[in-house]
């Protein structure tokens, strides 16, 4: 009796002692990126009593793939919006995973948006285009969301700037997001070059762009590529650049 | 007359219950679980032929550092659970403790038992894993190579390093680590359990609802600390959850790993520092409470 007495004050007085030490550690692994899931009680009605559980007990990242193997299910059978539930799930469970963002993005803005302008069943044209731009904010949405959960990566800014170039025709916002996916130390060659191109294409930035361009040219030969001598050509054009500051032109 | 003085701490001692505890549990096949997880390996990965190499490479890691923290967890409860009724059973606790041998020895002898027991399953485990990373690696960077000829080489070498990036990632092995302390607190906390408990059934459920709240362990200790509403009933049921289960999430990172977050040694070393303190404290706890417990 006494010793179970000893063994509940120990453990209680190594509770104590143990709380603010948990604390700290978990702030830390916060602040690494780790633990960033917010498991809510929204979420256990989505994905069920046993997942939810699983997800609790240490298998977030597993429920998350088996979710994500479901959506590929879904995509294959072309059923949209149980594609966009489930990639909600799966980023909620795994939002490090930029795997997931990128898909569930490219699913919405690419696959599902194509689907929506093509799908005859609806015969009004307008509705049709209106639900093809509903699905690229929808893909938008992922990235920026993805982007929140990690902004100390370059890819997701990179995917975002895609989307911006390829379905909103937003050229300013491209630049912005390639410039940003470019400063991440690690991050493609090209990244500084599309935010290059793309700023030339926005109007009243083209002194902006044609030193932009201008720098990466200066750089050397590796830098003399074909869009990039275009986008030049067009800017010195453009800009009434003097003839002895312009480039040569490429050898045929 | 042989006049060898009696120590009061001997590894000798020690060694020798380790090695026997670690046989014994080797007789009863545990490793067969290691076939299971072979097969789950490489049935999953059979299935994934049809994904990108980022989502085949992230699910094979999901799945297979899933299994790994599953089955080290159970092989921990399950080892711990019956060193102590086994011994009592068989009878072989009565000749160790008639010897000279404290019973702090016993324990920290059954304890390091099962722990080499853990060590060698994991490392088994982790070696299946990363053979099968890197079989599915070549095979991947082959068919690239193959795909890819005529493509400039700058744009080759990317591709690979893509591929090579996605597949093995020096961060995978704190990873493993954690697993392992994780499975080690689990094993020494059984064994606390196992002191006072009355059949290893009731050690084993026990441990299990330690499993489960011990997952939970740091959403309530938030919501103790931060004193949201729900009456002092709540208030006081959270405390006590915070106080006695230890937080295993702060051991379960592989999750993140497997999805690219990198852990800084910074990070790593309070966090394992914290596994051997938790581990040895609850070997503490058993020995009180085995000390005097009458046989």
């Amino acid at each position: 009796m006494i010793r179970g007495a000893i063994l509940a004050l120990l453990l209680l007085g190594f509770g104590a002692l143990r709380l603010p030490i948990e604390s700290a550690l978990t702030e830390q692994h916060r602040n690494a990126y780790f633990h960033q899931a917010k498991l809510s009680l929204g979420l256990r009605e989505e994905i069920g009593q046993l997942s939810f559980l699983a997800a609790l007990s240490g298998f977030r990242s597993l429920v998350a793939d088996f979710i994500f193997i479901q959506a590929h299910v879904a995509w294959e059978r072309t059923q949209w919006h149980r594609v966009l539930l489930l990639f909600r799930e799966a980023t909620t469970l795994q939002p490090r995973s930029l795997m997931l963002w990128d898909m569930a993005a490219w699913h919405m803005a690419w696959n599902a948006s194509v689907a929506a302008l093509n799908d005859h069943s609806q015969p009004n044209a307008a509705l049709r285009r209106k639900a093809q731009r509903d699905y690229f904010a929808l893909g938008k949405d992922f990235l920026v969301r993805g982007i929140k959960n990690n902004p100390d990566r370059s890819q997701l800014y990179e995917s975002l700037a895609r989307l911006y170039r390829e379905k909103y025709q937003d050229h300013a916002a491209a630049a912005s997001y390639f410039a940003r996916a470019a400063s991440f130390p690690g991050a493609p060659e090209y990244d500084h070059r599309f935010a290059a191109y793309e700023l030339s294409y926005v109007p009243g930035r083209e002194r902006e762009a044609y030193a932009a361009l201008r720098a990466l040219y200066d750089q050397g030969p590796r830098e003399h590529l074909p869009t990039l001598i275009k986008r030049l050509k067009f800017l010195e054009e453009k800009l009434d650049i003097p003839l002895h500051q312009r480039i040569p032109d490429p050898q045929m | 007359m042989s006049d060898v003085r009696h120590r009061s701490f001997s590894l000798a001692r020690i060694a020798a219950l380790t090695g026997n505890t670690f046989t014994g549990l080797v007789r009863l096949k545990v490793f067969y679980f290691l076939l299971l997880f072979a097969l789950l390996l490489i049935g999953s990965s059979s299935f994934m032929a049809e994904l990108t190499f980022q989502q085949e490479f992230q699910i094979l890691k999901d799945v297979s550092l899933g299994a790994m923290s599953i089955f080290t967890s159970l092989l921990a409860i399950v080892a711990a659970a019956q060193l102590i009724p086994r011994d009592l059973e068989e009878r072989t606790i009565y000749t160790i403790l008639a010897k000279p041998v404290p019973r702090y020895e016993y324990l920290v002898g059954k304890l390091a038992g099962v722990l080499l027991l853990l060590a060698l399953s994991l490392a088994a485990m982790s070696a299946l894993f990363l053979a099968l990373l890197f079989v599915r690696e070549q095979v991947l960077v082959n068919q690239t190579m193959r795909a890819s000829a005529g493509l400039p080489p700058a744009q080759l070498q990317e591709a690979i390093r893509n591929l090579k990036a996605s597949a093995f990632n020096a961060n995978l092995l704190p990873g493993i680590a954690l697993i392992y302390l994780k499975a080690a607190l689990l094993a020494s906390l059984t064994l606390f359990v196992s002191t006072f408990a009355t059949s290893n059934i009731f050690t084993i459920v026990v441990m299990v609802f330690v499993y489960f709240i011990g997952h939970l362990q740091a959403t309530a200790r938030t919501y103790w600390l931060e004193s949201h509403g729900g009456g002092w009933l709540a208030h006081a049921f959270l405390g006590l959850v915070a106080l006695v289960f230890p937080d295993l999430q702060l051991f379960n990172l592989v999750d993140d790993i497997v999805a690219g977050t990198a852990i800084p040694f910074h990070l790593f070393a309070p966090t394992a520092v914290l596994g051997c303190v938790y581990t040895s404290v609850y070997l503490f706890f058993a020995w009180v409470a085995f000390y005097g417990r009458e046989l």
